[in-house]
């Protein structure tokens, strides 16, 4: 049994096509891709709106000023 | 080269090395930079002086051993003797080693080799900024990146490896063989080196010690991602027949291969690269709750912990492998910072060492079964052989080399250097010698144009 569908390399090229491991679930591992991809953005947007709200409270007018004198 | 295809495919082979050689150039330079601009002013130079000497150590001995190793240890000494013929050809003073027209690929197969063994030693330096002495540094080097490391390679990275062999050991791209060992080198001698001081207060709790310049070290690690493709392109053979391989496969289809000759390609690679790149970004991120240095560390770590199996992963595969991965490093990195007082400067371990392990224990998994080799009698891919290879390569041959010498160097008081000049910094004197020439020599200009009859320009 091999995860990739070949327990030896006894094979002929020619006719060998995917060898990725298990072949047969593209769907799931699509499926398991888009949820870790949209997770991270549902992540990211909920982690940025309370690092903003705690940011926008944060600043000292004095060193606001410096910074925008310095560009 | 009798024949067109056969001139072809020498040619072509000899470009391709010659390329990656070039491009992984680039790692060396990523790691000088990431190095200094995480060091405090007053330990640039010597930091970055302590790297680039890896680059010459490191090759006259790769050329006069570390070669030869390569050749002769894969049997060598617990299942065979040293390979005698193989090794014979890699001797310093052989004729392949040298300007031979018959042989056009063994100076760019070498420099290849020998890059990766720079990767190495750089991993180690990088973990023990700001308080090493160079000189011990050096022999850390030349003992990672001529002995260790090739003995590894021998063993586990090579057609005829007994790793290979006999555990079904596979590291298409080096998660073991290059970073598990040199952070578990690294980690062995932070160890008995010690934390930086200030590096943790009385009570033991560590301090952020921010790098001086964050610009240096994003560019850094860019430039080590740009080099990893040499690295990468590097681990495959490019194009070799079935005839040439004289293992198992039939027909007249010609493949690359990755380092044991068995059939991969560079597509393959490609897709697996960028998306465990991806992978390892997003996760880093997430974890790091977007701490900069940790997210590009994280892409590094993700291409790391996939690269075991990236030869034969989905793409999607080595996305979440590199994700897994970095979660685990991550947290596995703070929990030995606390509990062991353990200063990694540049997190080498984890990104390297423990994304190393990770990835070979992953890989055992989820290729399972797959032949490691094209020839017979091989064992295939299992998590026990993968298990058994990542303590081979982080602990036997990385971790426990590195404690015994770096023990050696420091009851022989040349580990560290005097707690004087860590608080005063290493570029002290240099700089010292720096303001007062700029001084003289602006005083002796000044006297010259108030003097009269020198021209101002």
């Amino acid at each position: 049994m091999s995860t990739i569908g070949y327990d030896s390399w006894a094979v002929d090229l020619a006719e060998v096509g995917a060898v990725y491991p298990f072949q047969g679930s593209e769907g799931l591992m699509v499926l398991l891709g888009v949820i870790f991809w949209i997770g991270w953005h549902r992540i990211q947007f909920v982690r940025e709106g309370a690092h903003l709200e705690k940011a926008k409270r944060m600043g000292d007018r004095e060193k606001i000023n410096s910074l925008l004198e310095k560009y | 080269m009798d024949g067109n295809l056969n001139a072809l495919t020498t040619v072509f082979t000899e470009f391709y090395y010659w390329v990656t050689v070039v491009f992984m150039f680039l790692i060396h330079v990523g790691f000088c930079m990431y190095e200094v601009g995480a060091s405090r002013h007053r330990n640039h130079m010597h930091t970055l002086m302590k790297n680039i000497m890896i680059i010459p150590l490191v090759t006259v001995t790769f050329f006069f051993f570390g070669w030869w190793i390569y050749w002769s240890f894969p049997n060598f000494p617990f299942f065979g003797g040293l390979n005698h013929d193989a090794g014979a050809a890699n001797l310093p003073w052989s004729e392949n080693m040298g300007t031979n027209l018959s042989d056009r690929i063994t100076g760019v197969f070498w420099a290849a080799f020998l890059l990766f063994s720079w990767t190495a030693a750089s991993i180690v330096s990088g973990a023990v900024i700001e308080r090493i002495r160079s000189s011990a540094l050096w022999v850390h080097a030349v003992m990672i990146g001529s002995v260790f490391w090739i003995i590894d390679a021998a063993w586990g990275w090579h057609a005829e490896g007994w790793m290979v062999k006999y555990l079904g050991y596979h590291d298409a791209y080096a998660s073991g063989v290059i970073h598990a060992i040199a952070g578990g080198y690294a980690l062995g001698v932070i160890m008995v080196l010690g934390p930086r001081l200030g590096k943790f207060a009385a009570d033991g709790t560590p301090r952020d010690i921010p790098p001086h310049n964050p610009w240096m070290l994003t560019i850094g690690i860019f430039l080590i991602y740009s080099g990893f493709w040499g690295f990468y392109a590097a681990c495959n053979i490019p194009a070799i027949s079935p005839e040439g391989i004289g293992g198992l496969l039939t027909g007249e289809t010609w493949t690359a291969t990755n380092i044991y000759l068995a059939p991969t390609s560079l597509s393959a690679i490609t897709f697996n690269f960028l998306m465990s790149l991806s992978g390892g970004l997003m996760a880093a991120y997430v974890v790091s709750k977007g701490d900069a240095f940790w997210t590009f560390s994280g892409g590094l770590a993700g291409i790391i912990t996939a690269s075991a199996g990236n030869d034969l992963y989905h793409p999607i595969q080595a996305m979440l492998v590199g994700a897994v991965g970095v979660v685990i490093v991550y947290n596995l990195h703070y929990w030995v910072e606390r509990t062991f007082k353990i200063d990694d400067a540049v997190g080498a371990v984890a990104v390297h060492g423990y994304s190393g392990i990770v990835g070979l224990i992953i890989a055992g998994f989820l290729l399972w079964g797959a032949p490691s080799s094209p020839y017979e009698g091989y064992a295939t891919v299992n998590p026990v052989g993968q298990t058994i290879g990542a303590v081979i390569m982080f602990f036997v041959l990385g971790f426990l080399p590195a404690f015994v010498i770096s023990k050696i160097q420091a009851a022989m008081g040349v580990l560290r250097i005097p707690v004087e000049v860590e608080l005063q910094g290493l570029d002290y004197a240099e700089h010292h010698a720096y303001e007062d020439a700029k001084a003289e020599i602006i005083a002796a200009d000044k006297a010259a144009l108030n003097g009269g009859g020198v021209p101002a320009e």
